[in-house]
């Protein structure tokens, strides 16, 4: 889920339509005002979010989340019982008690409280260390009894690969992207910890108390921690990260007592960093080919460390479990 | 000792650790036998970044892997839009 805060931040926001974002937005009304009349502010109700795996609609002090159509229904419920443990009340945000709402179509909808998104104009403001604290306690806490399933990220490298082997398999970059991904492919870690499966400066809310707390737990599940951490890694291995940026996240969940960095981190985070890195690339070329375009400055960055990656792999691989 | 220029006496001054004679006349400055060598290091560690105590290491470069970015990187960068939109999207 990413909060764009389109509708409160520029003033303008998005009347929700029929169809899924119409039956969101009911759903949302409904829960805050039952069926009493509406005064909220035009700025606290609208679209935050519209995307086949994420749509969400805001009203006052709630969001109703629409899944990705196909969702199992199993491992939602696992999921979302998750956010809603007291154990992690201090990482994630609860979803709303009560009743879950009855389905968009095919897609499952969710009710959480809304919380305040990191400003996206001003990423060096960002909570890095706040961000790491919150992944260290997720990746510490004991997993609950009870069938969880598995942290969602490699799954989600090997379907990005996938989306631009279909949507741009003649693109000049998709060579590239597929060498680095075959350093990458079908490695596993065997390890089964509190995960949350798809981190990024977007997963973040600020709570009703003006605590930072981790979003979206669609991909969470068991599975190897170094994943939450890859993404900042890759950002700062293609040299787009400051260094002390990535210094000041990684030694905050050290400090913390996460368990996918210690001594030598790299050990730990240089193959799922290889895979966000092709994640990323790979979707930037799917992206750019279905929207005509070239790829921008940043997406030219991740498929020469695309290159680096391929050309580096007759390395040693490190280790893939400690 | 005296200077070997204008013969006034010399005083012994302790620099950093390095011994250094100067003539209360002239100032004229007289260096033994390794001490040019000692001011030279101790001039270059006063240029770079102090040394950090052992206890309290000054930040060091972030280990990276082999397929890092080269020394520097794109720094340039971080602040772009694309960037900006890469921090917050899956």
């Amino acid at each position: 889920m990413e909060l764009k805060g389109t509708g409160a931040r520029d003033g303008a926001p998005q009347e929700p339509a029929d169809g899924v974002l119409g039956a969101l937005a009911e759903t949302a009304r409904r829960a805050v005002h039952g069926g009493e009349a509406c005064r909220c502010g035009p700025g606290a109700v609208g679209v935050l979010a519209d995307r086949e795996d994420g749509a969400v609609v805001r009203h006052g002090g709630l969001v109703a989340k629409a899944h990705a159509a196909g969702t199992e229904a199993g491992a939602h419920a696992a999921r979302v019982g998750l956010a809603a443990r007291p154990e992690l009340a201090g990482v994630l945000l609860p979803p709303v008690p009560g009743p879950r709402p009855a389905d968009a179509g095919d897609r499952p909808v969710t009710l959480w409280p809304y919380g305040t998104p990191v400003d996206p104009d001003d990423p060096d403001a960002a909570p890095w260390e706040a961000a790491a604290r919150l992944l260290a306690l997720l990746h510490r806490t004991p997993p609950p009894a009870g069938p969880l399933p598995a942290m969602r990220a490699p799954e989600k490298a090997a379907l990005a690969v996938g989306r631009m082997l279909r949507a741009a398999p003649d693109h000049p970059a998709a060579a590239t992207v597929l060498a680095a991904w075959r350093t990458v492919e079908g490695a596993g870690s065997g390890r089964a910890e509190l995960c949350h499966g798809d981190f990024h400066l977007g997963q973040l809310v600020r709570d009703f108390r003006g605590d930072w707390r981790l979003i979206d737990v669609d991909d969470a599940g068991l599975g190897d921690p170094a994943w939450d951490l890859a993404r900042p890694a890759a950002w700062f291995a293609a040299g787009l990260l400051p260094g002390d940026v990535w210094a000041r996240f990684l030694g905050a969940y050290e400090e913390a007592g996460g368990p996918a960095a210690g001594a030598d981190p790299w050990a730990r985070l240089d193959l799922p960093a290889r895979a966000l890195t092709v994640q990323t690339a790979a979707l930037a070329v799917a992206k750019s080919t279905a929207e005509r375009r070239g790829l921008d400055e940043v997406e030219d960055v991740m498929i020469d460390t695309c290159a680096r990656i391929a050309s580096a792999r007759t390395a040693p691989a490190p280790a893939a479990s400690p | 000792m005296q200077c070997p220029k204008c013969h006034a006496a010399m005083h012994t001054y302790n620099r950093n650790g390095v011994q250094i004679e100067q003539c209360s006349g002239c100032r004229g400055i007289f260096l033994d036998y390794g001490e040019l060598e000692a001011l030279t290091r101790l001039e270059s560690q006063w240029q770079a970044p102090p040394a950090p105590p052992a206890a309290y290491p000054a930040q060091p470069a972030p280990a990276a892997p082999a397929w890092g970015a080269p020394h520097g990187g794109h720094h340039g960068h971080h602040r772009s839009r694309g960037f900006g939109r890469m921090l917050f999207s899956s």
